[in-house]
C-alpha cells in the first residue's frame, strides 16, 4: 500500500503529476475536438436539411464515411494525412518538415470525427423543433441569421443535449486513441509509467479512476444544462 | 377616393392619389391563386382592407381560408398574384416566392399573426416573448420595450404571470399572451389565423373579449374564424371562401342575414 502511494505520489519518484499531466492534455483535446465537432456539426446540420442537393451528397459522404471507417483507423490516416499535407505546403514554400503541435493535430483529427456525429445530433434536433417555432419567427420578420440564434439553437438545444453528452464521453474517451501516434495524453502516459515500474495493474487502475472521474463530473455537468435548456417544459417524472 | 378635383398637373395629381391610397388602404390581395402541387387552393381570391377594417373570413374546412391567411405574409408561397401593404406591393420572383428577402423581413414586422396554436417561444418567458420582436427585430431599447410588454400583458390580463413559460399557462392565457406579442410590434395589420380553435370550449371567450376590444379600438385585422356569431358581431367585412373561391361576400348584416348563393345558406345552417 505505501508503495503504491509512493508510486502515484505527485513529486518525483513517483508517477502522479504525469498521469495528471496527461489527463490535462487529454480532457483539452476533447474540449478542443467537441466544440470544433460542435461547429462543423452546426454547419453540417445546416447544410444537410437546407443545401442544395450537391452540399447535402457531399455532407452525406462525409458523415457517412466518417462513422464506417474505425476511429483508430481514421485518426491514423487524418493524422499522417494531415502531416503529409503541411510538410509538403512547407516544402513547396522551401521550408524544412514542420514540427507538428500535438494538440492542435490531436483537435484536428479528433474534432473531424466528432462533426460527423455532431452533424447528426443536430440535424435531428433541429428537425424535432415543432414548426411552429419557426413559422413564428418568420411571421415576425427575423432575418435567417438571428432566427438561427435567437430560435432554432435555443429551441434545439433540449433535443440535443442527451446526445451531445454522449458524444462529449466519446470524445474524452477517443483521446486514448491518440496514444498510437505519440501524442502524451493520459493513456500513453500511463504506459510510460508502467512499463518503466512494472507497476502495471496499479496505473492503469489510476487512469481508470480518472476517466471515470471525468465522467462523473461531466455527468454532474450536462444534467445542469440540460436542465436550463428545458427550462419552458413541463417536467416530466423524474424530471 | 376618387380624384376628380382638378390637379394643377397630370403628375401631381397621379402623386396624389397614391398619397391618398397608402393613407387609406391597409392591404390590398389581387388575385391570389395558390396550388400545392395538382391541388389547387386558391383560385384568384381578391381582398381589400382600409384602415380600421375587420375582414372576417369563413368557410368550411379544406376552403382555403387559411392558405389566404397565410399567403398574406408569405409563410406559404403564393403561386401568383399581387400583395399591397400600406401601398407597398411585395416583389415577387416569378414562382411566387419573395424577390428581395429585406423587403419582406420589413414587411412581415407591419403584419403580426396570431396563430392557431399560438406558437409562443417556448424557452422564453411571456415577457421574454413579448420583448423578443421589438428588442431584436425592431430595436427598441430593451426598457423601453420591457415597459410597453408589461403594458400590454396588464392588458391581457397576465402581468402576473410575466415570468411563467407558456407551457404552463392554459390554452386561453396562451393565446392571449400571443395577442400581446402581436401588438407589441404595433402592426398595421393584425392576421388572424382560427385564434380560438385549438382552445377548449370554456376559454374561448376570455380570447374573443380581448380581440372585441381591438376591433373597438379601430385596429385593422384580418380574421380567419369559426366563430360565425363572433364575426357577424366584429366584422366590417366577411368573405366566404368555397373550394378556393370567394362565394359571397359583403357587410355581415347582408351575409350573415341575407346569404344569395345555396352554397352559404347551407354552410350557415350547419355551423348554426
Amino acid at each position: 500500500m505505501e508503495q503504491t502511494l509512493e508510486l502515484l505520489s505527485l513529486s518525483p519518484p513517483g508517477w502522479g503529476a504525469n498521469l495528471l499531466r496527461g489527463l490535462a492534455a487529454s480532457i483539452q483535446i476533447a474540449l478542443g475536438a467537441f466544440g470544433f465537432g460542435l461547429i462543423i456539426g452546426f454547419f453540417g446540420a445546416m447544410g444537410k436539411l437546407y443545401g442544395s442537393p450537391w452540399v447535402r451528397d457531399l455532407l452525406e459522404v462525409y458523415t457517412t464515411v466518417v462513422r464506417a471507417v474505425p476511429e483508430l483507423v481514421l485518426i491514423l490516416i487524418l493524422y499522417y494525412v494531415g502531416t503529409d499535407i503541411l510538410n509538403n505546403i512547407a516544402g513547396a514554400m522551401g521550408r524544412g518538415p514542420v514540427e507538428i503541435n500535438g494538440i492542435a493535430a490531436g483537435i484536428w483529427v479528433l474534432g473531424i470525427v466528432q462533426g460527423a456525429y455532431s452533424t447528426e445530433i443536430l440535424r435531428g434536433a433541429i428537425r424535432a423543433i415543432p414548426p411552429g417555432q419557426t413559422e413564428a419567427a418568420r411571421a415576425y420578420g427575423m432575418p435567417r441569421a438571428l432566427m438561427a440564434r435567437r430560435v432554432t439553437i435555443p429551441a434545439m438545444t433540449a433535443f440535443a443535449i442527451p446526445g451531445l453528452a454522449n458524444l462529449w464521453l466519446i470524445a474524452t474517451k477517443d483521446t486514448a486513441l491518440l496514444a498510437v501516434v505519440g501524442f502524451s495524453e493520459l493513456t500513453l502516459e500511463t504506459r510510460q509509467a508502467a512499463q518503466t515500474t512494472r507497476a502495471y495493474f496499479t496505473f492503469f487502475l489510476a487512469a481508470g479512476f480518472l476517466y471515470l472521474m471525468v465522467t462523473l463530473f461531466s455527468g454532474v455537468i450536462f444534467a445542469r444544462i440540460e436542465k436550463w435548456a428545458r427550462r419552458g417544459q413541463p417536467s416530466h417524472r423524474g424530471g | 377616393m376618387s380624384s376628380a378635383q382638378s390637379a394643377p398637373k397630370a403628375e401631381a395629381n397621379v402623386a396624389d392619389t397614391a398619397a391618398h391610397a397608402d393613407a387609406e388602404e391597409a392591404i390590398r390581395v389581387i388575385d391570389l391563386h395558390k396550388s400545392f402541387g395538382n391541388l389547387k387552393v386558391l383560385k384568384g381570391v381578391s381582398l381589400t382592407a382600409a384602415r380600421g377594417d375587420v375582414v372576417a373570413i369563413i368557410g368550411g374546412s379544406g376552403s382555403g381560408k387559411s392558405t389566404m391567411l397565410r399567403c398574406i405574409n408569405f409563410l406559404e408561397t403564393p403561386t401568383s398574384g399581387r400583395i399591397i401593404v400600406g401601398g407597398e406591393e411585395v416583389a415577387m420572383k416569378p414562382d411566387g416566392s419573395p424577390a428581395k428577402p429585406r423587403q419582406i423581413e420589413r414587411i412581415r414586422t407591419r403584419l403580426a399573426m396570431v396563430f392557431q396554436s399560438f406558437n409562443l417561444w417556448t424557452h422564453r418567458t411571456l415577457l421574454e416573448n413579448v420583448i423578443e420582436v421589438p428588442i431584436h427585430v425592431l430595436k427598441i431599447p430593451k426598457r423601453e420595450a420591457t415597459a410597453r410588454a408589461m403594458e400590454l400583458l396588464e392588458r391581457v390580463g397576465l402581468a402576473e404571470k410575466h415570468a411563467s413559460y407558456p407551457a404552463f399557462l392554459s390554452g386561453g392565457q396562451q393565446q392571449r399572451a400571443a395577442i400581446a406579442r402581436a401588438l407589441a410590434v404595433d402592426p398595421s395589420v393584425m392576421l388572424f389565423d382560427e385564434p380560438t380553435s385549438a382552445l377548449d370550449p370554456e376559454l374561448v371567450g376570455e380570447v374573443l373579449t380581448v380581440i372585441r376590444d381591438l376591433a373597438a379600438e379601430g385596429r385593422t385585422m384580418i380574421l380567419v374564424t369559426h366563430e360565425m356569431k363572433f364575426a357577424r358581431e366584429v366584422a366590417s367585412h366577411v368573405i366566404y371562401l368555397s373550394e378556393g373561391r370567394i362565394e359571397e361576400e359583403g357587410p355581415p348584416e347582408e351575409v350573415f342575414g341575407n346569404p344569395k348563393s345555396e352554397r352559404l345558406q347551407q354552410f350557415l345552417r350547419t355551423v348554426a
